[in-house]
C-alpha cells in the first residue's frame, strides 16, 4: 500500500513537471491561433475557441520566412556533413591508431573546451575579414569540417574504445588500410553515436545566433536565427503572428528530435563521465 | 624495422587528426595568442592596430559598465549552477524508478532544450510580459501582484535565471545516465544492513555520481559565465544594463563600437575568470569527488 502511495505520488510530480516544461509549446501554439481579439482575453485561454489560422499566413506575408528557412538549412546541411566526416576521421587518430604525442594532444583538445569563444572571437573575425568571407555562409560552415569539435570528438573516441582491436587486426591481417576499416567497419558499427552526433551538429548549428549575428550582414543572406527576432522587434505587438512564425520555426527541430531521441539515452551512456 | 613501423603510425596518427589540427592551430591557438596581444592596442575595424600597453586594462578597472557586467554575470553564474543542479538531478532522481512511461517524460522534458533561443525567448517574453502574460495572470488568480519580470531592473536576472531551467534537459540526461551505472547490488546489500532511502542517497548514490557533478560543475560554469543569447534576445542587457552580461559587453565593444583592443582586454577578463574557476573546481575535486576503485 505504501509502496503504490509513492508511485501515485511520483507519478504526480512528474505530470506537473512535464506539463511545465510542454507549457512553452501549448502557450505558443495556441497564442498562434488567437486571433486578434482574444490576444487581450482576461482570463487568458491556452488555446482558442475559433482558432484563426491567418495569422501564419500573416506571419509569412511580413518576413520571408522560406528564404531565412533555405538559408539555415544550407548552414545547417553544411555543418552536419562536416561534422560527420571530420569527426569520426579525427576520432580514429585518437582511438585506433598508436602513435606519439596521441595523449598530449587529446588533453590539448579536450582543455580547449575550456576557452571562451569571446577570446578567439575578434581574430578570427578578422582572419575571415582577410580571407573576404564576410557575409557569406563559409565561416558557418567551414569550421564544422575542421574537426567537428572536442566533444563530438571526445564522444565518437568513446565509442570506438568499445569496439574490439582484435576485429581491426583481423582485418590488417586481410592486408586492410586503416582507411578501408575506417570507412567499412568503423563507419558502419557507430551509427547509434553518429545519430547523436548529428541530433547536436543540426540543433547546434539552427539555433546558431551569434555567429549569423556577427558574420550576416545581408538580409537575404539571414537565417532564422537573425529573421525571426527582427521580425519579432517589427511587429513585436502581433504576438499571435509572433508565435505563428515562432511556430513554424521549430517544425524542424522537433520532427529531427523524433527520428534522432531514440539514440539519446544510449548515446549518453557511452559518454564514460565516470 | 621495428622504428620504421612506429615512425609510419606517428605518420598516419596526425593525418587522421590533421583536420582537427590544422582547425585548431589557425582557429583557435593563434587566435588566443593574437587577443592577448590586441588586448594591449586600440583599432577598430577599419583602422590601423596601434600598441598602447596597459592602457585597456587601466580603463577597463575605472569602467563601471565593466563591473556592472562582471556583477552580473556571476549572478548568472551563481542562480544558473546551483539551480540548473538541482533540478536536472531531481528529475533524474524521480525518473530513475521503473515507470511505464518514462520515455514519454524524458522526452518531453528534455525538448525545449533543443528550442532555439531566438524562438524560445519570444514565449518567454509574451509568458512573462507584466500584464498580459501568463505568469502574472496566474498569479493575479492567486491575488498575488506579480512583478515586472524583464521589464524590471530587479526580476529581470532571476527571470533569466528562471527561463534558463526549460533548457535543462541534456544535463538531465547526463544525471540519468550515471544514475543508471550504479550497480543494483549496492543498494540491495545496502537495505541488508537495514539503510533507510535517505542513508542509501548520502551514502551511495551521492559518492557515486560525484564525477558527474563535477563534469556538470564545470560545463555549466564555463557556458553561465559566458552567457549571451537568453540576455540577448530577452532584453539587449537591459533595463538600465541590469542584465548585461559580460558576453554581450564584449560583444557591444567589438562589434558596436568597433573598440576591438578594448573588447580583446575584456575578453581576457572572461578567459581568466574561467580558468581560475575551472582550477578550483579541480583542485576542490580532490577532496569530494570519488572515482570507483579508490
Amino acid at each position: 500500500m505504501k509502496v503504490k502511495n509513492l508511485y501515485v505520488i511520483r507519478r504526480s510530480i512528474l505530470l506537473i513537471i512535464t506539463f511545465i516544461y510542454l507549457l512553452p509549446f501549448f502557450w505558443m501554439i495556441g497564442t498562434s491561433l488567437k486571433p486578434d481579439s482574444e490576444l487581450l482575453a482576461y482570463p487568458p485561454t491556452i488555446f482558442p475557441e475559433n482558432p484563426d489560422w491567418s495569422n501564419y499566413e500573416k506571419a509569412l506575408n511580413k518576413f520571408p520566412f522560406f528564404t531565412y528557412l533555405k538559408n539555415s538549412i544550407i548552414i545547417t546541411i553544411g555543418n552536419l556533413i562536416g561534422v560527420l566526416i571530420s569527426a569520426p576521421f579525427v576520432a580514429y587518430g585518437f582511438s585506433k591508431i598508436n602513435w606519439k604525442g596521441r595523449n598530449f594532444l587529446f588533453a590539448v583538445m579536450m582543455a580547449s573546451v575550456m576557452l571562451p569563444g569571446a577570446v578567439t572571437m575578434i581574430p578570427v573575425f578578422l582572419i575571415y575579414k582577410r580571407l573576404g568571407w564576410l557575409d557569406t555562409f563559409l565561416p558557418l560552415i567551414v569550421p564544422a569540417f575542421l574537426g567537428g569539435g572536442a566533444m563530438n570528438v571526445f564522444l565518437i573516441r568513446q565509442f570506438f574504445n568499445t569496439i574490439p582491436n582484435e576485429l581491426l587486426e583481423a582485418a590488417r591481417i586481410d592486408g586492410a588500410s586503416d582507411f578501408k576499416i575506417f570507412f567499412k567497419i568503423m563507419l558502419p558499427l557507430s551509427k547509434p553515436v553518429l545519430a547523436l552526433i548529428s541530433l547536436f551538429t543540426f540543433t547546434g548549428s539552427w539555433n546558431n545566433y551569434i555567429g549569423p549575428l556577427i558574420y550576416i550582414t545581408s538580409e537575404n543572406k539571414y537565417p532564422l536565427a537573425l529573421g525571426m527576432p527582427m521580425f519579432m522587434s517589427r511587429y513585436g505587438t502581433y504576438w499571435n503572428q509572433a508565435m505563428a512564425a515562432a511556430t513554424l520555426t521549430l517544425i524542424p527541430t522537433v520532427v529531427f528530435f523524433f527520428i534522432a531521441q531514440k539514440y539519446l539515452i544510449e548515446g549518453i551512456k557511452l559518454t564514460g563521465l565516470k | 624495422m621495428k622504428k620504421n613501423k612506429q615512425l609510419r603510425e606517428n605518420i598516419k596518427g596526425l593525418i587522421f587528426i590533421s583536420p582537427w589540427l590544422i582547425g585548431f592551430v589557425v582557429f583557435t591557438l593563434f587566435p588566443f595568442v593574437a587577443s592577448l596581444y590586441y588586448s594591449f592596442t586600440q583599432f577598430s575595424i577599419t583602422t590601423e592596430i596601434k600598441w598602447v600597453g596597459v592602457e585597456n586594462y587601466n580603463k577597463l578597472f575605472k569602467d563601471p559598465l565593466f563591473w556592472k557586467s562582471l556583477k552580473n554575470t556571476l549572478v548568472f553564474a551563481v542562480g544558473l549552477v546551483p539551480l540548473g543542479l538541482v533540478v536536472a538531478l531531481g528529475i533524474a532522481f524521480l525518473l530513475n524508478k521503473p515507470l511505464k512511461e518514462v520515455s514519454f517524460y524524458r522526452a518531453a522534458i528534455y525538448m525545449p532544450s533543443i528550442v532555439p533561443a531566438f524562438a524560445f525567448s519570444a514565449v518567454i517574453i509574451w509568458f512573462f510580459q507584466p500584464y498580459l502574460g501568463l505568469v502574472n495572470n496566474v498569479l493575479d488568480f492567486f491575488g498575488i501582484n506579480g512583478p515586472l519580470w524583464l521589464d524590471s531592473e530587479k526580476w529581470v536576472k532571476p527571470t533569466i535565471i528562471i527561463a534558463a531551467q526549460w533548457g535543462v534537459g541534456s544535463a538531465m540526461l547526463i544525471f540519468s545516465a550515471a544514475l543508471k551505472d550504479i550497480p543494483r547490488e549496492l543498494y540491495e546489500s545496502a537495505k541488508i544492513d537495514g539503510a533507510g532511502s535517505f542513508t542509501m542517497f548520502r551514502k551511495i548514490t551521492l559518492p557515486l555520481i560525484t564525477p558527474t557533478i563535477l563534469y556538470y560543475l564545470i560545463t555549466s560554469t564555463i557556458g553561465a559565465l559566458q552567457i549571451f543569447d537568453l540576455p540577448m534576445l530577452l532584453t539587449g542587457g537591459g533595463p538600465a544594463n541590469a542584465s548585461l552580461s559580460l558576453g554581450i559587453y564584449i560583444y557591444k565593444h567589438a562589434f558596436t563600437y568597433t573598440n576591438m583592443g578594448y573588447a580583446s582586454a575584456l575578453s581576457w577578463i572572461l578567459f581568466i575568470l574561467t580558468f581560475i574557476l575551472t582550477v578550483i573546481y579541480f583542485i576542490s575535486s580532490k577532496k569530494w569527488v570519488y572515482y570507483f576503485g579508490n
